[in-house]
């Protein structure tokens, strides 16, 4: 089974976006910040990592950073959650190796589709 | 697949509010002349997931309110901006704002607009917005329908397989827009090197990507939209001019200004009807969840996993115990008892343990009450015109979440009150030889299985002279009465009884300290006040660590046991049927020491002996009702001991004198004594009627 | 006394238009409620009294920890007051409403039996008197040359007639 990390520090988010993955038949790790997310990382693989951008203790650029370093995630496919208006913030994610971004405020659809584009 | 966002609703209010109370403290408490950056940016994060949240769950004016609040903040946190105080009171009041429409889309209803609407145009101002400005992000260049198709070059810089993004996963996507017919990849290999010196990492290859039917750029675009950085996209009409985009920084440079502005509003149009459905069909979700899962005030709550482990470690001693006695009781004889004693004994004390660990559960720091005192303190203090500390003390101090809900209005009553009427103004603090700033001091601590609350305040003291001038005024002293300093601040708690000279907005129009003890009654607790002149006042407040659970004395009557709760009791005493003098009917009054104070006898207002019956020797159980001193005849009395309150309205109805039923050890049930009400149908004696019997 | 449980087995629902009913003994006449009402069968066994409450209201029990009131369905219906017997039962009632589950137990003389009824079997009762206890009753129907009286278990529980004021009365000054 496909295996996914989401993190974000919205319990509503995660809760929103698990069921949506996991309705759609994916395998789904939660983690509230960039830390615990990091810790996760280590001992699990996942296909692929969605992250918030903004948090608490080590927000999802720095995360995206640090998974980088580890060798089994060169090439797994990372996105960004992000708001539109923070255009700053999607060229430091892409500069801190992420693979891309969806856009706040999507809907359940949209985050399965931009999903199956990355995983193919 | 379909997936109802309404299911997550409620965690999302309950987050959003939790996010805005830390929204709040941060502000209240920040320096504006020196706020370190954690600071801004737990706000700014507050903020960021509020509107998220908003957005995503189709709450559209909350999120387009807070999406100034975020702008703002992030000009802050950025350093473009350096925080002032106005922006402060302009947060708090957003805080409010916000608070209220979620409180309303949380119900169901729509938010306000006026508000809102107000202080974004605050906001605006601040920023030097204008309505509508375009997003310098959205222009973007030609988006041509080109019958002949498209060439597209792509040349990935070699680190482009480092972010996770495939080419092949980009062309799939590409191919399944335009067609299997339509799409054509050639792979330029001339770059790759030897196979000795290949980096599997790096992306050495280039391709040609050739459509052949008309797709509108932007679609194609789309597709690269993640790699624009990392990867150089040249795209050229099949039948036309080329066109570069190889997109860095400065692209907008490489538009004609004609053509931007005029596919901007396109691009626009584009991206918009998209959008839009999707927003309508969140709002509709968002409407239509109400009624049936409305949460009044917040029925959950949160539990430290410490708790909830405990509570595991103790069901598990229970089983023990439980499969202890089990096998003792399969083959018991006497000679086995000593063990069953051992093993009831162990019951006992695992259920006790269970049953505070489970206690436990609901009970939560006061500092969630607490903290609403801060805000109040500083806004009230600005209406007055007077400088407030707010002291708290005790702020861990746990207690049962409901009992802490309905202390809420009882406490902000009572600060209320200290602040307008206790507080003394600025000039009169400096005349008095004080500090300039008045302090509110709130205190908590457990003390004897309650837990106690003061407000205090080191204003001018209550006014004694003012209090008995009121209290003779209404009736409710005689004249010539000599009460003790304590005795007159106990007048305060008395029904219609208001010593302000103009009823203030603030402390609210005839919602007495009446109400407030009436409210802390309710709970089953106590209040009490201490106070000097020009020193200040402190209101003592006792409660009971659970409703659920009360302390009671257990009485006899008749043949029938009946609960008091031990908190109402002053004393008991036992009396000669002949120190009652009968005044009329069913009513009775005692002389107890140097008053006289009304008798109730249990047996007869509950239909139990006939008045002929005599008994000599009674129980007096002397309670405090509604301020007022009441005693209650029993039989006698019995042990004391915990009991758990159950309800008799839940199958039956409300009986008077009574407030609720319990098991007692045997099985059977007992009701508990509601000493209010049977206060209420007794005829009060008056004081004046105290006095001259005795002078009599 | 002893305590008497009986299980009661539970139809599986309605069969078209009929239901089952649990029937009861008192004084000689047989009555019957809607067997999905019923929770349980108990003996009697003292309640706890409730002060000033009308007399057919005999008290309260513990249910395995829910207050449970217990109601003399002979006093309710003015019938005269009857000894409790061995046969003597509670009948434990439960009825649905806006507030919740409501229980209270009724008093009666013996259990009898368990029918299955046809709505259309059912006649409405006649409009006999003024009397309260009238609305209690959802119809009349013939079984084996009997008639049983079919109880409203919502009206008997919901107490909205004949409760007299429970507050106790103070001489007026």
């Amino acid at each position: 089974m496909t295996s996914i990390l989401a993190v974000d520090d919205s319990a509503s988010m995660r809760q929103m976006v698990s069921f949506t993955l996991k309705g759609a038949g994916f395998d789904v790790r939660e983690a509230t910040d960039g830390v615990e997310a990091l810790e996760i990382a280590k001992t699990e693989s996942f296909d692929l990592v969605l992250t918030d951008v903004n948090m608490p203790n080590m927000n999802g650029i720095e995360l995206v950073k640090n998974l980088r370093q580890l060798d089994n995630y060169k090439f797994t496919p990372m996105l960004m959650l992000t708001t539109e208006s923070a255009g700053d913030m999607k060229m430091q994610g892409k500069q801190a190796g992420a693979t891309g971004w969806i856009v706040k405020p999507f809907n359940p659809d949209q985050l399965l589709s931009t999903i199956k584009r990355v995983l193919g | 697949m379909s997936v109802d966002l309404s299911q997550f609703h409620q965690v999302f209010f309950e987050e959003s509010f939790e996010g805005l109370d830390v929204m709040e403290s941060e502000l209240l408490d920040m320096d504006p002349a020196d706020v370190d950056d954690e600071t801004v940016n737990n706000i700014f994060r507050a903020a960021h997931s509020i509107k998220g949240g908003a957005g995503t769950f189709g709450f559209m004016p909350v999120s387009e309110f807070t999406h100034v609040l975020e702008t703002l903040l992030d000009e802050i946190r950025s350093g473009k901006r350096s925080m002032e105080p106005r922006y402060v009171d302009l947060f708090l009041q957003s805080v409010d704002c916000l608070r209220g429409m979620l409180s309303d889309m949380q119900d169901g209803n729509d938010p306000e607009k006026e508000r809102p609407a107000e202080l974004r145009k605050e906001f605006e101002v601040i920023l030097g917005m204008e309505q509508g400005a375009a997003d310098p992000e959205e222009a973007m260049p030609e988006s041509d329908e080109k019958d002949g198709g498209w060439l597209i070059d792509v040349q990935p810089h070699t680190d482009m397989l480092m972010t996770g993004n495939e080419p092949f996963r980009m062309f799939r996507e590409l191919r399944e827009l335009v067609g299997e017919d339509n799409f054509e990849v050639t792979a330029d290999t001339d770059n790759i090197p030897e196979l000795s010196s290949l980096t599997p990492e790096e992306c050495v290859t280039s391709w040609q990507i050739k459509v052949t039917t008309s797709t509108p750029i932007d679609d194609i675009k789309a597709i690269f939209e993640w790699v624009e950085d990392e990867c150089d996209l040249t795209y050229s009409p099949l039948t036309g001019a080329a066109e570069t985009v190889s997109k860095n920084q400065d692209q907008q440079s490489q538009e004609t200004p004609a053509t931007a502005s005029e596919e901007t509003p396109e691009q626009v149009a584009e991206k918009t009807p998209e959008k839009t459905p999707v927003v309508v069909e969140a709002q509709k979700t968002a409407k239509s969840s109400k009624a049936p899962k409305k949460a009044a005030e917040s029925s959950s709550i949160r539990v430290s996993i410490d708790k909830v482990d405990s509570l595991i470690n103790m069901v598990g001693e229970l089983v023990i115990t439980q499969s202890m006695l089990g096998q003792l009781g399969q083959d018991f004889d006497l000679s086995r008892l000593a063990k069953l004693q051992e093993g009831l004994s162990q019951l006992e004390q695992n259920t006790r343990e269970l049953q505070e660990s489970v206690m436990k559960i609901r009970m939560m720091p006061i500092s969630f009450a607490f903290s609403r005192f801060p805000r109040l303190v500083r806004d009230l203090g600005g209406q007055l015109g007077k400088k407030v500390i707010l002291e708290t003390i005790g702020e861990q101090t746990e207690l049962d979440k409901t009992v802490m809900e309905k202390i809420n209005d009882p406490l902000v009553h009572l600060v209320r009150n200290s602040m307008d009427h206790g507080l003394e103004t600025t000039e009169q603090r400096i005349a008095a030889g004080k500090s300039e700033e008045g302090t509110i001091t709130l205190n908590a601590y457990h003390q004897g299985g309650n837990i106690v609350i003061e407000v205090a305040d080191d204003g001018a003291g209550l006014n004694e002279d003012r209090i008995l001038k009121k209290a003779i005024e209404k009736g409710l002293v005689p004249e010539n009465n000599n009460l003790t300093p304590e005795e007159i601040h106990n007048l305060i708690f008395l029904p219609g009884f208001s010593t302000a000279e103009a009823v203030s907005d603030i402390s609210g129009r005839g919602v007495g300290m009446d109400v407030v003890r009436r409210n802390i009654q309710a709970l089953n607790g106590s209040i009490e006040v201490k106070s000097q002149r020009n020193v200040g006042s402190t209101f003592i407040i006792r409660l009971p660590l659970t409703l659920a659970i009360l302390d009671g004395q257990l009485v006899k009557v008749c043949e029938e046991t009946y609960i008091f709760p031990l908190v109402s009791i002053v004393e008991s005493i036992q009396i000669h049927r002949s120190s009652l003098n009968h005044v009329t009917g069913s009513q009775y009054v005692m002389q107890l020491r140097d008053e006289y104070i009304p008798i109730v006898r249990l047996d007869q207002i509950f239909g139990l002996r006939d008045d002929k019956d005599v008994v000599d020797e009674m129980m007096l159980v002397v309670v405090e009702g509604d301020n007022e001193k009441i005693g209650i005849v029993v039989d006698d009395l019995l042990g004391q001991q915990q009991v758990v309150i159950k309800s008799l309205e839940q199958n039956y109805q409300k009986v008077s004198g009574i407030s609720g039923a319990t098991i007692l050890g045997d099985g059977t049930v007992a009701l508990i004594i509601d000493i209010s009400s049977i206060g209420k149908n007794i005829v009060p004696v008056k004081r004046n009627q105290n006095r001259s019997e005795r002078a009599a | 006394m002893e305590e008497l449980k009986k299980e009661i087995i539970l139809p599986e629902g309605d069969i078209g238009d009929e239901q089952q009913y649990l029937t009861f003994i008192m004084s000689g006449e047989e009555y019957g409620v809607d067997i999905l009402a019923v929770q349980e069968i108990r003996g009697w066994e003292e309640p706890t009294l409730i002060p000033n409450a009308p007399s057919y209201i005999r008290g309260v029990i513990n249910l395995r920890g829910t207050i449970v009131p217990i109601m003399d369905l002979r006093l309710r219906f003015g019938l005269d007051e009857a000894d409790y017997t061995a046969t003597t039962v509670v009948i434990i009632l439960k009825f649905e409403s806006d507030n919740g589950e409501r229980v209270m137990g009724i008093v009666v003389d013996a259990v009898s039996d368990v029918y299955t009824i046809a709505d259309d079997e059912t006649r409405r009762p006649p409009e006999l008197t003024e009397d309260d206890n009238s609305d209690f009753i959802k119809g009349l129907v013939n079984v084996n040359e009997k008639m049983v009286i079919l109880l409203d278990v919502e009206e008997l529980l919901m107490l909205r007639m004949g409760m007299a004021a429970t507050s106790y009365s103070i001489d007026e000054d």
